[in-house]
């Protein structure tokens, strides 16, 4: 086996194994190189792997060689390999960004241990990704929870501290839930191998300890989802970490939490059992409606940026599991799409915000007053993010918005089709109230002093806004895997 | 009913279950929060250990007199369930030290008090920001 | 050039021009040359596109593909180039009004003007050659945002409350409306591409349809239809030429436009009049007619006035729209270019009395007709042009509207046509009318007349208001091309 063999391994532990290394530097210049090797040579990783499995189809990896289902196995599918290429890719990005955001954010002796946690998240959000395991999933799952507990809690704000305790608190009953699931599924097959359990459960699909273990499993996704009503950690978590973390956060682990309930739902119990025997499509779809409209609601009425955008990022879960809801293949293949764009646009999103917030302290609407000026470059990727976040076209979100409301309509539920796009114009109300800011209002007396930001943070910006609208005119790529991802998906196994 | 004595395991994780999750509901003391998370945990534990006991069955050692084993499966993986369960109590207990040592308390309603004052300045500063502007 | 290579021009000149105004921001002389520049070269390039295009075998520019089996493109068709070609020749014209406006006006953030407005005339041309309506939607928002910045230049309280109605109502109506009308098309259809007599086929029941038409009509909430209106009047706000070429001429009758192709290469012609409900909307636009006349006669504000004004002869269109007929098509596709005249020239005059006059009321307007001759005759011409008089252009699309009203069978209408003409006279005639006869109030004020660069532009857009009375047959040709 030469290196290349090994891949869907190294995706994993580059950054499991860098992280220590950090810790060991403690100093600031060296964590920041490991990270980015780690990460960018993850994101290579991750293109190969992509590329990969377009041509070959899934690659299963044996853990320590052992077969499974005895052994652990890594299994990518196209879906995991498109997930992964998200996550590894905004990663990369972020470490870029992230060298001058954490120096102005974070005091200098910590600076290490940050990258040292946000290593650990992103490999357990890879991690959870490339596994085959059910145990593994949770093994990682709180991996990257526990390092996304002590990294929000670095935010400048004191209650930053407060929001990680409280995320930590839903976060380990979500991961209990899980454990539970997984536990009860273990019970009736004996296997935790996701494929073996996905062959095995239909016999013993009809008993209670089965519907037991998927309701334990989806609520505990839910939570890691922020799946409304399961959401309340969300926003202040979002809102108080570094910038950095965040941008980090909102791109990746939320939609590592989709997939996971996809992989659940349609890869180990089947569209049939999820849907069919478990009122499930039901649920899901009065959920992520009620999530779109209350949060964008409560999004148009913050004064913190970063919180509107957290709120945001609620409504925008609300979109994937809507379109998971639809359980057809225009729906499911709109929810992955949108995994995909959301992680581009609210990556551009937050990152901007970021670049903000390394000028001007907190980033508040009014603070934000007549800097369209001073910052033209952040300021215009502000606006072309929340462009895509509304679903104007041509950017990214257009394209997801319109498959959404294909999938909806292909299901004459015109009514949630309009509901979904009063969320859009919800999203307008809050975007337009950062554009007038930005320029149309007067500047701060203090704001003359402000400058753009430095170009090592415009550049991942703008690598993500560029993305933004790449990926809403030219969509072979992103809606072709969807596609071929859902094909695999709704065709049952994994 | 018959089944209830033979399913004492069940009981004594539903009821350890339920105990942790009100210690975590009902408490406002973030370290009594903690106990009782981990009290919430340890349940899911003793439910796996107790999955893997097979009836009659011995401790899985390979021996030539020995038939039938109880399953290790379970207690490895919960193994590393009580590493994650550590970990977590530990981070948790770390965030208390520094709550504790930004608000000056580790009362939940004394800190939320605090922060709803944070917020309302915040407000106030971002409309005073506003009004200047006029 | 011919063919697609042209297309790509067409969208490319205004692009460059705005990255031009930008790259040349410090020397106000050199940005506004690259303006009318590009403004002429534009049009040389859709004058030569219509001269020598074959209607058989348009050409066709395909963008991109960002829905599978839908692509961004390009494709001209008889509507499209008329609404090109009115768009690309007062682009121009009106960048020469603009440098004495704004110049005379002491504007701010004048490089951000033209910038936004070169950006705003692509986006139009994108909307006039699309060829199909998610070209034409995606064209649609990005003159919606374009524009915003227009609207809210003065960036005073006043301002941003207008641009936040404006784009809260455009860009409400068309993701509300229009984009939940075009992906039910989709998925009823699989096409969205601009089909001479429509894309539905006997399957979709007509119940579908009048929901459908009824999302469009209100979707494209640039067509100031009652009540989406009111954000055409709160745009009044904006600098003179930006109401004069965007709010009477490119955003405006892009809402119209939209209407009339979905009408024509969605529904089909036919189709429209099999529905019942396109009465209904034809008698909405009949009340919209009269009762933004009605409205315009209480506004002594003139830009206000003519707003307006504007909204009722938007009724027009969306009238012919809904008539059914070949004669309302026509009628409505030749009042986009026969209005667009009319009425800019009256923005222009109403932009030329203030930065001269410093006078924004049609009741301060006493005797100006003798320090400001010139501009008050082209009002008159461009309000009797409106009216419908002869011998102005405006005659012959209020010819053949009241003709479809006629053919449709719709004698109310008819009426209404004719009720509307009256009021015309009545708000708009009247003006210059107290320009010319009345006593001033004041003597030896120093007015004077307007800007020479805004004289120009006034007298090319007033002798275009009576040219196309003589030379409408191109036009009418152009048109006819629609329902061939």
């Amino acid at each position: 086996m030469d290196l290349l063999d090994h891949l869907p391994v190294l995706v994993v532990i580059m950054p499991l194994m860098s992280a220590p290394l950090c810790v060991l530097f403690d100093r600031a210049r060296p964590a920041w190189l490991v990270s980015m090797s780690a990460s960018w040579l993850s994101f290579a990783a991750a293109v190969y792997l992509l590329i990969q499995v377009s041509r070959d189809g899934t690659i299963s990896y044996r853990l320590g060689g052992w077969a499974p289902p005895w052994g652990i196995e890594y299994r990518i599918d196209l879906l995991g390999a498109y997930v992964l290429l998200i996550v590894t890719a905004i990663a990369a990005l972020v470490m870029v960004f992230a060298r001058r955001s954490l120096e102005k954010e974070i005091p200098a002796d910590r600076i290490a241990r940050v990258y040292a946690a946000l290593l650990l998240v992103f490999a357990g959000l890879t991690g959870i990704t490339a596994t085959g395991d059910a145990f593994n999933v949770f093994v990682f799952l709180e991996i990257s929870s526990l390092a996304s507990y002590a990294v929000i809690s670095m935010g400048r704000d004191r209650r930053a501290l407060s929001a990680a305790f409280q995320y930590l608190v839903m976060g380990t009953i979500g991961a209990t839930f899980i454990l539970i699931g997984i536990g009860l599924l273990y019970m009736m097959t004996g296997t935790l191998n996701m494929l073996d359990l996905a062959a095995r459960l239909p016999e013993v699909a009809d008993t209670r300890t089965v519907r037991a273990g998927f309701a334990f499993l989806t609520v505990g996704i839910g939570l890691k989802l922020a799946l409304f009503p399961l959401h309340l950690w969300l926003p202040n978590a979002y809102a108080y970490a570094p910038s950095a973390v965040t941008a980090f956060l909102s791109a990746t682990a939320t939609k590592v939490a989709v997939y996971a309930l996809l992989r659940f739902m349609f890869g180990v119990f089947g569209a049939e059992f999820s849907l069919n025997k478990m009122p499930f499509d039901l649920i899901l779809m009065v959920l992520g409606l009620a999530g779109i409209l209350s949060a964008s609601l409560v999004a148009v009425f913050q004064e913190d940026v970063k919180r509107m955008l957290a709120y945001s990022s609620v409504a925008q879960i609300g979109y994937m599991v809507l379109g998971i809801s639809l359980a057809s293949n225009t729906g499911v293949s709109a929810a992955i799409l949108h995994v995909f764009n959301h992680a581009l646009m609210k990556g551009a999103l937050f990152l901007a915000v970021g670049a903000l917030a390394y000028r001007i302290g907190a980033v508040t609407v009014s603070s934000i007053a007549g800097l369209g000026r001073r910052m033209p470059w952040t300021v215009a990727a502000l606006v072309v993010g929340g462009l895509s976040l509304i679903g104007v076209p041509p950017t990214a979100g257009f394209v997801s918005k319109w498959y959404l409301v294909l999938g909806t309509l292909e299901q004459d539920l015109w009514p949630v089709a309009l509901l979904v796009l009063i969320g859009s114009l919800l999203a307008l109300a809050y975007v337009w109230k950062l554009v007038e800011a930005a320029y149309f209002a007067e500047p701060a007396a203090d704001a003359a002093a402000v400058r753009e930001a430095p170009l090592s943070m415009l550049i991942p910006v703008w690598a993500l806004v560029i993305a933004n609208l790449y990926f809403g005119v030219n969509t072979q790529v992103s809606v072709g895997v969807a596609r071929q991802a859902t094909d695999l998906l709704m065709g049952g196994g994994g | 009913m018959s089944e209830l004595p033979g399913l004492y395991n069940y009981w004594v994780t539903v009821f350890l279950m339920m105990a942790g999750f009100y210690v975590v509901i009902s408490q406002g003391n973030l370290v009594k929060k903690l106990v009782g998370l981990a009290i919430f945990q340890t349940s899911v534990f003793i439910l796996y250990i107790s999955l893997g006991k097979v009836a009659g069955g011995n401790a899985p050692i390979f021996d030539a007199t020995i038939t039938v084993y109880s399953n290790p499966l379970p207690h490895v993986l919960i193994l590393t369930a009580i590493v994650v369960g550590v970990a977590t109590t530990s981070v948790g207990l770390a965030l208390v030290v520094r709550i504790h040592e930004a608000y000056g308390s580790v009362e939940e309603d004394e800190i939320q008090a605090k922060d709803q004052h944070d917020e309302e300045s915040q407000w106030e500063a971002g409309s005073e920001r506003q009004a200047d502007d006029r | 050039m011919s063919g697609a290579p042209l297309l790509t021009w067409i969208l490319l000149v205004p692009l460059l021009a705005a990255i031009g105004v930008v790259f040349t921001r410090n020397r106000p002389n050199v940005r506004e040359t690259v303006t009318v520049v590009a403004g002429i070269v534009l049009f040389l390039l859709v004058a030569t596109l219509a001269a020598t295009i074959s209607w058989d075998q348009p050409p066709t520019l395909v963008l991109a593909e960002p829905v599978h089996g839908l692509a961004l493109a390009l494709t001209p068709e008889p509507l499209g180039m008329l609404f090109a070609l009115v768009a690309g020749f007062l682009w121009p014209v009106t960048s020469v009004y603009a440098i004495g406006y704004m110049r005379a006006h002491h504007e701010q953030n004048q490089t951000r003007f033209y910038t936004a407005f070169a950006v705003s005339i692509c986006a139009a041309m994108g909307i006039a050659l699309a060829g199909n309506m998610l070209t034409l939607f995606v064209f649609y928002e990005i003159l919606s945002v374009a524009t915003y910045p227009l609207v809210t230049h003065a960036g005073n309280e006043q301002a941003k409350r207008a641009g936040r109605l404006y784009l809260g109502l455009l860009m409400g109506t068309s993701i509300g409306f229009m984009l939940l009308a075009m992906i039910w098309t989709w998925q009823l259809t699989g096409t969205l591409d601009f089909t001479p007599g429509g894309v539905f086929g006997n399957n979709v029941s007509s119940g579908v349809l009048s929901a459908l038409l009824v999302l469009y009509v209100f979707g494209a909430g640039k067509a100031a239809l009652m009540p989406f209106h009111r954000w055409l009047p709160a745009a009044m706000v904006a600098p003179t030429p930006v109401s004069a070429l965007l709010h009477a001429v490119a955003v405006v009758k892009a809402g119209v436009f939209t209407i009339l192709k979905v009408s024509v290469y969605l529904f089909g012609i036919d189709r429209i009049a099999e529905l019942p409900v396109s009465s209904w909307l034809a008698a909405l636009a009949g009340l919209t007619i009269l009762l933004a006349s009605f409205v315009a006669m209480t506004k002594d504000n003139l830009k206000a006035r003519l707003a307006y004004s504007t909204i009722s002869q938007l009724g027009y269109i969306v009238l012919g729209a809904m008539l059914g007929v070949t004669a309302g098509v026509i009628g409505g596709g030749m009042h986009i270019a026969m209005h667009a005249f009319g009425k800019i020239t009256l923005f222009f005059c109403a932009g030329a009395i203030l930065v001269a006059a410093h006078k924004t009321k049609v009741s301060e307007l006493d005797g100006l007709g003798r320090r400001m001759p010139l501009t008050m005759l082209a009002f008159l011409i461009g309000a009797l042009s409106i009216v419908g008089l002869p011998p102005f252009g405006g005659t012959w699309s209020k010819w053949l509207l009241v003709q479809g009203t006629l053919d449709a069978g719709f004698w109310v209408l008819t009426g209404v046509l004719m009720l509307s003409s009256l009021l015309n006279v009545m708000y708009l005639v009247s003006i210059p009318v107290r320009g010319f006869f009345r006593a001033p109030a004041s003597q030896g004020d120093g007015i004077r007349e307007a800007p020479t660069a805004s004289l120009i532009a006034i007298a090319v857009t007033t002798t275009g208001c009576v040219l196309l009375f003589f030379w409408a047959e191109p036009l009418y040709r152009l048109a006819g091309g629609i329902v061939r």
